[in-house]
């Protein structure tokens, strides 16, 4: 494909996979033109979902995670760069680096700016309280698994999740504190929920379900987690895994549209992206209409980002009126333990759930969910059986689907 | 195109067949490349599922 348009600057906002994804597509497809790249880390792109599992374990380095470039890709890359303005009709991006302010102008922008993991919402905690977001912040905690220390994981998302069952594979004690009815709830829903709390507590991890955390007792480091039921655990090192929330501010009052991320037509366009200027989003930041779910999807998994990241470059090649809207099915994978737990499609205000292979109580098995009775997204332990179902979610088949040869 | 995988580094999470399944499969026995040497018209996806496989176990060369 040329590019369809004159375009001469592009900026993306982002380094992680999305980002990487837009810059490399532009590359492919024969945009010649400047290309400035603002990432908000200090090192080069990496890939994030070992983050919770085998870099945290110490089964992969360092430098085993790294994004090997395949190509150069001929931009200007700005590190430790972090966007804190957009001016759309001036077309400029305002960049703090290294305590200055420089304005990058643009006829193209990639907003892939990411998310930023909650914070704990009590206040200042005590040291040994950790977010798992960056590189950093995984060596950070694995620098602390050395000591064989109690660890109390708050939050069972897939973050949560992940990270106890590595601190367990790797012998540690482990605590999980859900304030829902079991694991990964609100991803998989109630049905399963017991399913992943056995899982858990097969292998050895005191998962306290229905209860929050009322505060972090310690002086300087943190010795325990005192939980909302009056009980209290030791705890040498806690990870906070609340979720994320997409780094929108820098794009308050520029006239984008901003709910729950940056809105986005079918093609990755922003809403509220005006003039000659296109402003395509993409990965954890952006909320697609998709047009198979009929709603805008804001999807926080590494695949989902490589994919948007790409469609969002050659929205911008192509222009608004003749980009393609995508409609790629969500994927995601969690591993935890020896299972690895896959999904295909999304399971946004599904109406039906039902298990159409295996059993969950022997950790094999597929289960669906259906929405006004189509099917919308397929779960399972079977290794890669989930793919088999791609058709089935993509056509909408009637629920629950039958399981294909 | 020349397409191969580390089957010891992969571990099946599937990603190189959400880019590119004309190549790639990934099965409950694990992935399989369903051509070693691709049309140069898979460049594109090809060279997606390498650099976002997320343990880097593809290689394609030109």
């Amino acid at each position: 494909m040329a590019t369809d348009r004159q375009l001469e600057q592009v900026v993306v906002v982002g380094a992680g996979v999305a980002g990487m994804r837009a810059a490399e597509t532009l590359r492919q497809n024969g945009y010649d033109g400047a290309l400035t790249m603002v990432g908000a880390e200090r090192y080069a792109p990496y890939h994030r979902p070992p983050l919770s599992k085998k870099l945290l374990s110490g089964q992969v380095h360092r430098a085993g995670i790294d994004m090997a470039p395949q190509f150069d890709i001929d931009a200007r890359v700005l590190r430790g760069a972090t966007a804190v303005g957009l001016d759309i009709s001036a077309r400029t991006v305002r960049v703090r680096d290294d305590d200055q302010d420089v304005s990058l102008s643009f006829d193209g922008l990639v907003v892939a700016s990411g998310a930023q993991p909650r914070e704990w919402p009590g206040g200042p905690a005590p040291g040994g309280v950790l977010l798992l977001r960056t590189v950093e912040d995984c060596l950070a905690i694995r620098e602390r698994l050395g000591s064989h220390p109690r660890v109390v994981v708050v939050g069972g998302g897939f973050i949560g999740a992940e990270v106890a069952a590595t601190c367990r594979v790797m012998g540690l004690d482990v605590t999980l504190i859900e304030q829902a009815t079991g694991p990964l709830v609100q991803a998989l829903g109630d049905e399963l929920a017991p399913c992943w709390a056995n899982l858990h507590r097969e292998h050895g991890v005191d998962l306290r379900l229905g209860v929050g955390v009322d505060t972090f007792v310690g002086n300087g480091q943190v010795e325990g987690v005192r939980l909302t039921d009056g009980s209290q655990l030791p705890a040498d090192v806690v990870v906070v895994g609340l979720g994320v929330t997409p780094a929108t501010d820098w794009l308050a009052d520029t006239g984008l549209r901003i709910d729950g991320g940056v809105v986005c037509d079918a093609t990755g366009t922003a809403e509220g992206s005006t003039g000659d200027a296109t402003v395509v989003a993409a990965g954890d930041v952006a909320r697609w209409w998709h047009p198979l779910y009929e709603q805008h999807l804001r999807i926080e998994h590494w695949d989902h980002a490589a994919r948007q990241g790409a469609a969002a470059a050659r929205t911008l090649l192509a222009g608004k009126d003749r980009a393609e809207p995508y409609n790629q099915l969500p994927y995601f994978w969690s591993d935890q333990y020896d299972l690895k737990i896959q999904m295909l499609g999304s399971t946004t205000d599904y109406d039906a759930f039902r298990v159409i292979e295996g059993d969950p109580r022997g950790w094999e098995f597929i289960a669906a969910y259906g929405r006004d009775g189509r099917t919308i997204a397929v779960v399972g332990t079977i290794p890669n059986r989930v793919h088999a179902y791609r058709d089935a979610i993509s056509g909408s088949a009637e629920f629950p689907p039958k399981p294909p040869d | 195109m020349r397409v191969s995988v580390d089957l010891d580094t992969c571990d099946g999470n599937g990603v190189c067949m959400s880019l590119c399944h004309e190549v790639f499969d990934v099965r409950e026995d694990g992935l399989h490349l369903l051509q070693e040497q691709p049309r140069s018209e898979l460049r594109g996806p090809l060279k997606a599922a390498e650099v976002s496989c997320p343990t880097g176990a593809i290689v394609v060369e030109d």
